[in-house]
């Protein structure tokens, strides 16, 4: 696609054509504006989409054979292991690197920082996604998937945490559906779906702290049940739902980096300038907020091991493991962020961010899954089948992320923005100007040697 | 912010609390079990090992064949759970004296304990469990939706999973008869046909006293101890031992609180936040965007209806 944009190929970034006259049709939205040949060729130009091919050819029959065959089939799953990769993977690790939508809308519609617009909608996006898959592999395992209504319809158990994740995810993946809507509804020209979506985002940002605050805790309140169970360094009564929270703050900012150094590397023709020129100095600036969050993460942890005393474990090779966890999740990138942020040295700060999102992710399979059940021998090794399974539900995931990151306007900004009257004045941009924008739509310039900006072209006033 | 809408605010964030308390506070409170509540008293020094309460179990709860007969003894080389093929399972452990000497084999039958709060009713999310007043823990397979977190919450590693069904994978765990005998005010099973006399089946309090007079009477005999008096909150099922319990294959850490009072702490803090939050939020977004151009988005300061669940 980049080679394309090179060439100067006309690219979907508004409603209508460069002309000013012919509208995009669904299908030139869908194709990017290319044509069917030139889409294709392009699919398969790209190497990754082989490596995904091949991940689909092997994945998808094992998938359905899973629920075929049961899961038996595809885990190692056990009576004293009940939950695995789908879980101790899929939806614990998922879920705290989602956290971002929350954190990044809390951040632009309630405190009014609107300087991080221009990667709010990246950060919906990847709390949207993150959550809807973890939903996927909740699904993959369950026993009866079909039954997952059941805790809002059939019957119901107040007392027990999960309910309340249930109800949660739910509730929150129908308010981030909202959120991320105002870009489909821009896509779509729906103007109207996104004036309404728009006056009730102050209501829908507040709602999805509350949730967020609860869920993310209330994963980590899952594991109080089994206080036997967790080994006792991953495990605090008092502490473990702050801990589960705690530490998805710098994961899901961490994410955000992570999606949007790849965006920016794999789909330079996506991004517009607003969204490159702005991207280090967020990525600092986001790198500064996880700071903050891994640093109080890491006091929390300290007091909960002094708070029920558990210093002799950290001797022992439980002890070894959690300190290397802390030191690759959360110590190391602590000094790489304050040496990085103080010299501005962009590059780094995405280093760091790689390790918090590796060690949350191993934090959530630890206490999931490595460490639990300590104290019986034998541990559980997944199954290959269960590991095949997760790198495709994983794939599928990342195929969904690029599909929609390469369409909706979530890296760009949609051209006509505010077309309220869209019939009347054809000429534009202009019409943008009765609500203007920090950075408003009109500002594509073919500056830089960037392959994005000969996508955008010049305004379509010119 | 207009004055009606302030106390408009106010009424969304009150039923947020309320509806929040009213709904988590059901997790609170402490339950000592059903008067009336009956139980098995297991008295381990006098059990042989026979297996046959395997045998019946197998046959009452219309369990598949095992793979070894319940005549084979050398099941017990290795330990041995409940799983979902079988609702109990007898254990032998090697034993030692006070003076490091072999104390011989004891054998344990390990079965649901029935506890008084039990773990995994708290933990399920659709109220597959039920404790009845005869003192059982019974499942509704109807509704279990397969999440399997009664298995993670379980203190005694019970429950059992049929992983292997596609389409109707459920939990296996023994229920105390419930459908085919308790109810009824029949023992279970496992205590009607053993051999041995190592099962007394009758109303838990009773239980606890004969428990304590075999104590008091052969003080020699019995550990001062009966594990399931007090333990996670007290179980239906209730264990003598002449050997210290961990010698046993007891997990003697996990203390006399039930699971659910670990989890409280959390619990209490969500009517907290859905109070708390939604005033406190819009309270910062009103003081950090006062006096800046707010204009771009035009959603006004009012529309917060969504900010109560």
């Amino acid at each position: 696609m980049n080679r394309y944009a090179r060439e100067g190929v006309e690219t979907v970034n508004a409603l209508y054509k460069k002309d000013g006259k012919t509208r995009w049709s669904i299908m030139d939205k869908l194709l990017l504006g290319l044509t069917p040949q030139q889409y294709m060729a392009q699919l398969i130009r790209n190497p990754f989409n082989w490596i995904l091919a091949v991940i689909f050819a092997v994945g998808l029959p094992i998938i359905a054979g899973r629920f075929l065959f049961g899961l038996s089939w595809v885990t190692h799953s056990s009576c004293d292991y009940p939950w695995g990769l789908f879980l101790g993977f899929g939806l614990f690790g998922m879920v705290p690197l989602s956290s971002s939508g929350f954190q990044l809308g809390t951040t632009v519609e309630v405190f009014g920082r609107h300087d991080f617009e221009p990667i709010e909608r990246l950060a919906l996006l990847n709390g949207l996604l993150g959550y809807f898959f973890a939903v996927c592999f909740l699904m993959v395992d369950l026993g009866q998937p079909w039954r997952l209504p059941y805790p809002m319809v059939v019957a119901f158990g107040p007392a027990a945490v999960l309910f309340l994740v249930a109800w949660h995810v739910a509730t929150y993946l129908s308010v981030q559906i909202a959120e991320v809507s105002c870009s489909f509804f821009e896509w779509i020209g729906f103007p109207m779906g996104k004036r309404g979506v728009r006056r009730i985002t102050l209501g829908l940002t507040v709602a999805g702290i509350i949730l967020s605050t609860l869920h993310q805790g209330a994963l980590g309140a899952l594991f109080t049940y089994a206080p036997g169970k967790v080994h006792p360094l991953w495990y605090s009564a008092s502490f473990q739902w702050l801990h589960f929270f705690v530490s998805s703050i710098p994961g899901g900012l961490c994410m955000v980096i992570v999606v949007s150094t790849i965006a920016r590397k794999t789909m330079a023709w996506r991004c517009d300038d607003n969204f490159c020129n702005n991207l280090d100095k967020l990525t600092v600036a986001l790198a500064k907020g996880a700071s903050m969050g891994l640093a109080t993460y890491l006091t929390i942890k300290l007091i909960s091991v002094a708070h029920d005393n558990k210093w002799e474990y950290l001797a022992t090779g439980w002890g070894a493991w959690y300190i290397v966890e802390m030191l690759i999740g959360v110590i190391l990138p602590l000094i790489i962020f304050a040496y990085s942020i103080r010299r501005d040295k962009v590059g780094l700060v995405r280093f760091g961010a790689v390790l918090v999102v590796v060690g949350t992710v191993l934090n959530r399979m630890n206490t999931a899954m490595f460490t639990f059940n300590w104290k019986l021998a034998e541990r559980e090794i997944p199954h290959w089948r269960e590991i095949v399974i997760c790198i495709t539900i994983y794939s599928i995931y990342i195929t969904v992320y690029r599909f929609i990151l390469n369409r909706l306007p979530i890296l760009y900004q949609w051209n006509t923005a505010d077309e309220a009257v869209p019939e009347f004045s054809r000429s534009g941009m202009n019409l943008a100007a009765d609500k203007p924008s920090p950075a408003p739509a009109g500002t594509y310039c073919s500056s830089v040697g960037e392959p994005a900006s000969g996508t955008a072209g010049s305004p379509v006033t010119e | 912010m207009k004055r009606r809408d302030f106390l408009k605010g106010c009424m969304i964030c009150g039923t947020a609390a309320t509806l929040g308390v009213s709904k988590k506070s059901w997790g609170a409170g402490s339950f000592e079990g059903y008067p009336e509540g009956m139980g098995v008293l297991v008295d381990l020094t006098k059990c042989v090992g026979c297996r046959s309460c395997e045998a019946a179990c197998n046959k009452e709860q219309k369990l598949p064949e095992p793979d070894r007969p319940f005549t084979d003894p050398s099941v017990f080389e290795e330990k041995r759970r409940p799983t979902e093929r079988a609702l109990t399972v007898v254990n032998r452990y090697d034993t030692k004296n006070e003076n490091g000497s072999a104390g011989g084999p004891v054998y344990r039958k390990i079965q649901c304990n029935h506890c008084n709060e039990p773990a995994c009713l708290t933990s399920c999310f659709v109220n597959a469990y039920t404790k009845t007043k005869e003192g059982a823990v019974v499942y509704n397979p109807k509704i279990c939706v397969g999440c399997r977190n009664c298995m993670i919450a379980c203190p005694f590693n019970v429950p059992g999973y049929s992983y292997s069904s596609a389409f109707n994978p459920v939990v296996k765990k023994c229920i105390f008869c419930y459908d085919t005998r308790l109810k009824f005010g029949k023992p279970p099973a496992c205590v009607e046909i053993c051999p041995q006399e190592v099962l007394t089946f009758g109303h838990r309090k009773d239980l606890l006293k004969i428990a304590n007079e075999r104590i008091k009477e052969t003080p020699d005999r019995y550990v001062d101890h009966v594990f399931g008096e007090k333990e996670v909150g007290g179980t239906s099922w209730l264990y003598l031992s002449g050997k210290p319990f961990e010698q046993v294959g007891f997990d003697t850490t996990i203390g006399n609180d039930p699971i659910i009072s670990n989890v409280k702490e959390f619990l209490g803090t969500v009517p907290m936040v859905l109070a708390i939050w939604p005033a406190l939020f819009t309270g910062f977004h009103l003081l950090s965007t006062r006096n800046k151009d707010h204009g771009d988005h035009g959603h006004d300061h009012e529309k917060k209806e969504e900010g109560k669940q």
